[in-house]
């Protein structure tokens, strides 16, 4: 068993990491930090999740939100998706399993992955809306965030939600806030069977490895880690005991990346674009200089007057 | 008697000294300026969203929340805008055979030898085109903006819909900005044309060599299809 995160310290302490140690951070540059934090991440066991909802319900409690009392629509699903208050969502599926004839109940824990490359900040138009840590949290700023939804079109997850109240994006900080001090996020200190544990991603794999290594055992011979390159790995990984079809899992992506679309409208679109209005103004400006402008002769205003004397047809 | 196509029910000639010819009523103008206005506040508000580089243009609208929140309703007071505009002039703008050549000299007008093009009516081939541009780029941005306005809208439409009509909206708005940097520079180039807009009429003369079956028109109150003396030889 991966050690459980320790109980904090009464005391005050002083944030570990800040401004100085961002990687990215949306619609602007970040000097190269002066080091680099060691990489952290969120491990997610699928296989031990009992879906208590323990790590909904602490995160709601940490980031002091509220969800509405909602309606039962016949699924356990509680909120029936993320919402800019839930930040983590448990989902539910109930899968047959062809080969054994097994119906399983799986649960995913669903929230930002906190994307080696995010495609949330990728998008995002407003300077420093969206930062990226070296240790590998992405975070939203929310004085810095204009509500323009750019986010959620960036996510390859569907993660970010935009709120009907402030109209600002809001997802999993991986409770950066908490990491900064030494503790973990508040999900993981609330699970109460260790399917989520925290800490350094190397360890992480290594926790990981073993598990997959149990399962395999148990007959889960597609048991895996799943930590998508695609999006240059993630800092919330899950173990999967159905690591090959990770679609099962409520619609995990196999193979997620930041949409072509995304990447066009983001790269060519963008200097294309400033190119071609550049190039109209040029153009407007060479043009006027070569043949100058389009004047109205005195012979012009000759012809009309005498077109409009002797009617009909002058000139 | 039939209204030549082009010609507007109040499109008049006053004789004097020079000519004067009225091309836009009150109304008209009213209309296209606030179209006019509403295209600029659109391309600066939008383009602050498009590039870093410029998203100090949100200082124009009161910082970035607010440029976000404004854009899509300018938006729409520029479609209701364009649509007057649309009603007003789409039958002075329907494509006619001598557009067809004029095209096909458009170098010749670059040249400023107009004298080498066939005689146009209101409005010339290149006028006739980006008219008709801008009705689709018009329709193209209020769909793909709608789409993005997500904060009426955004339960409608799944990610994968508004990350094309990001792009579309994004590609759109270059092209259209671009058309209407052609629109604006043909109007300072021209000189004499910016009048129009302004105080409503042109100068006889100015009617004479940029839009003399116009001219002619107005004149003798009848389709002129007989030609005349002053038209280049084909
Ligand atoms: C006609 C109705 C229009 C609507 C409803 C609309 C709506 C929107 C919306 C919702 C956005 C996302 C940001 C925001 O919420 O403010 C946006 C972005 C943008 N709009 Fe519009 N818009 C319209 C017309 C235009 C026009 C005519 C132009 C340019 C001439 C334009 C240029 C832009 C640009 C450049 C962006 C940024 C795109 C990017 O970030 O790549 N829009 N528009
Ligand atoms: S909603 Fe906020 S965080 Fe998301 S892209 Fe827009 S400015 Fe950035």
């Amino acid at each position: 068993m991966y050690p459980p995160l320790p109980n904090p310290s009464v005391q005050p302490s002083a944030m570990q990491y800040g401004q100085e140690d961002l990687v990215r951070r949306s619609a602007s540059t970040v000097p190269t930090p002066p080091r680099q934090l060691t990489p952290v991440a969120k491990l997610i066991d699928v296989s031990k999740c009992i879906g208590c909802k323990a790590c909904q319900v602490a995160c709601l409690e940490w980031n002091d939100m509220r969800e509405e009392v909602g309606v039962n629509t016949g699924v356990y699903e509680n909120p029936h998706d993320l919402t800019p208050a839930s930040f983590t969502l448990m989902r539910f599926t109930e899968w047959e399993n062809g080969e054994t004839g097994n119906l399983e109940w799986l649960i995913r824990k669903d929230g930002c992955m906190h994307c080696g490359d995010p495609g949330c900040l990728k998008a995002c138009p407003a300077p420093g809306a969206i930062v990226q840590y070296s240790n590998g949290i992405v975070d939203f700023v929310k004085e810095n965030c204009i509500g323009c939804g750019y986010c959620v079109k960036g996510c390859p997850f569907n993660i970010p939600r935009i709120s009907k109240v402030d109209h600002k994006a809001y997802k999993c900080t991986l409770c950066s806030d908490r990491v900064a001090v030494g503790q973990g996020p508040a999900c993981a200190k609330a699970c109460p069977t260790q399917a989520i544990v925290f800490g350094p991603k190397e360890d992480m794999i290594q926790h990981a490895n073993a598990r997959i290594e149990d399962l395999k055992s148990r007959g889960f011979q597609n048991a895996g880690l799943y930590d998508p390159p695609g999006v240059g790995g993630t800092h919330v990984m899950y173990v999967l005991h159905h690591a090959d079809k990770p679609e099962i899992y409520a619609d995990l992506p196999k193979d997620p990346k930041i949409s072509p679309v995304v990447e066009l409208w983001k790269g060519l679109t963008k200097y294309a674009g400033l190119t071609a209005i550049a190039s109209f103004v040029g153009i407007g400006f060479l043009h006027h200089i070569v043949s100058g402008a389009n004047r109205v002769s005195a012979e012009d205003e000759r012809n009309a007057k005498r077109l409009t004397e002797n009617q009909p047809g002058g000139g | 008697m039939e209204r030549p196509y082009d010609v507007g029910p109040d499109d008049k000639v006053h004789p004097g000294d020079p000519v004067t010819v009225d091309r836009y009523t009150p109304a008209a103008r009213i209309n296209h300026w606030i179209t006019a206005a509403s295209l600029v506040l659109l391309a600066l508000s939008g383009l602050a969203l498009f590039h870093p580089s410029l998203f100090f243009l949100t200082g124009l609208f009161g910082g970035g929340e607010t440029t976000r929140a404004i854009h899509p309703w300018i938006g729409v007071v520029l479609f209701f805008g364009f649509l007057g505009l649309f009603l007003r002039f789409w039958r002075a703008n329907l494509w006619r055979g001598e557009d067809g050549t004029w095209m096909r000299r458009l170098s010749d007008v670059l040249r400023g030898h107009e004298e080498n093009v066939p005689e146009v009516g209101k409005y010339n081939a290149g006028q006739k085109l980006y008219f008709w541009t801008m009705s689709v780029l018009i329709i193209i941005m209020i769909g793909s903006g709608v789409v993005l306005w997500d904060q009426y809208f955004a339960e409608y439409t799944s990610v994968g819909q508004k990350r094309a009509a990001v792009l579309i909206h994004a590609v759109g708005a270059v092209v259209s900005i671009c058309v209407w940097i052609v629109h604006v520079y043909a109007a300072i180039w021209v000189r004499g044309t910016i009048r129009a807009m302004v105080k409503g009429s042109v100068t006889g003369g100015w009617a004479w060599r940029h839009h003399r079956k116009w001219l002619r028109e107005l004149v003798t109150g009848k389709r002129d299809d007989q030609g005349s003396g002053a038209k280049p030889a084909e």
